[in-house]
């Protein structure tokens, strides 16, 4: 399955955040890796939206449309906040 | 940051198609007026989304090809298979209407103020961005040096390739073909690999910033050789596309 990147769920996380997340910083709960969400790895084509860690593949958010409605699962984070500088990422 | 400026909601708007030009056999680049536009950055991309009569809808992102303050428009390839690329490169005309929301996406912006040299790689329609990236820094004035590097199947699937060559003297455009090479061709040949990167790519104690768009596979493996060439992964800004 091919996967993509948080830059392709840019428009759905705007819609769930309401702001541009693309290069907010999340925190893996799994390992405690911390990069922009942009780099993480995304799964469009399942039963809803599924973000994994780009360094151990746990998943860290997965959200799914019900009835219209976004339910967004995060318990995969430990943090998503905004960036910290350009050098900080990654 | 200088280009944080405060957006409002992402909503769903309905643009009016002002253009539609013919790029490749199987890429168009369609230009789209659009009356409550925020305004956009180089490498920023929107959703656009197409309903059925039944209601059914699909959805699918595609970078924005021009600079800031010029007007939107998008490239799209044709996917075969596809949903939506099929209808956008056959069927829109100008004067038809076009749902979409954005701007989205500043991870993969470049401004000026973000320096340089500059290391543009390009796989496919992976260079769309990447072109709005040149197109600003050129509108801007910028004398940031930069290079493209422009990995296509073959010479006719080139998108841009008039423009392209017109930056070179400016910029450093570089292409590889990877399914078949034209007589006399002179260019690189082949998938990027190792070799050809560290002939292109600045080198990492030069401090270059790198954007990368392409296909999945192609964008993981190139930014793979330039951290092995000692870019930071913060300095390889990536983006992958693919599927239907």
């Amino acid at each position: 399955m091919v996967t993509l990147d948080g830059n392709a769920i840019g428009g759905l996380l705007h819609e769930v955040f309401g702001a541009d997340m693309t290069d907010a910083e999340a925190t893996c709960a799994t390992c405690g890796a911390t990069g922009p969400v942009a780099e993480t790895v995304v799964y469009l084509r399942g039963p809803g939206t599924v973000v994994r860690c780009r360094s151990c593949s746990g998943v860290l958010m997965v959200i799914s449309q019900i009835r219209g409605v976004n339910c967004v699962d995060v318990r995969g984070l430990t943090t998503l906040g905004p960036h910290q500088g350009a050098d900080a990422a990654g | 940051m200088a280009r944080a400026a405060v957006r409002g909601r992402l909503t769903w708007q309905v643009a009016r198609v002002s253009s539609v030009t013919r790029e490749t056999d199987s890429v168009c680049t369609i230009g789209l007026e659009v009356p409550d536009w925020a305004g956009h950055q180089a490498g920023e991309h929107l959703d656009v989304r197409l309903t059925a009569e039944d209601g059914y809808t699909a959805e699918r992102s595609y970078s924005i090809a021009t600079a800031d303050g010029e007007p939107v428009a998008i490239t799209v390839e044709r996917l075969e298979d596809g949903e939506v690329s099929p209808y956008l490169t056959g069927e829109l005309r100008a004067g038809d209407q076009l749902e979409l929301r954005g701007p989205i996406g500043r991870w993969f912006v470049w401004d000026t103020s973000d320096g340089g040299p500059l290391l543009l790689i390009a796989g496919g329609s992976g260079v769309v961005p990447l072109r709005a990236i040149l197109r600003h820094r050129q509108r801007s004035g910028s004398e940031v040096p930069v290079r493209l590097l422009y990995s296509s199947r073959t010479l006719a699937d080139v998108i841009y390739h008039h423009e392209l060559d017109q930056y070179r003297g400016d910029a450093e455009v570089s292409y590889t073909l990877t399914r078949s090479q034209p007589p006399g061709w002179t260019g690189y040949s082949g998938r990027v690999d190792a070799a050809m990167l560290s002939e292109i790519a600045w080198p990492a104690s030069q401090h270059p910033l790198a954007f990368v768009c392409g296909p999945t596979r192609f964008v993981e493996t190139v930014a793979e050789k330039l951290v092995a060439l000692g870019y930071p992964a913060s300095r390889v800004k990536t983006e992958r596309f693919g599927g239907t």
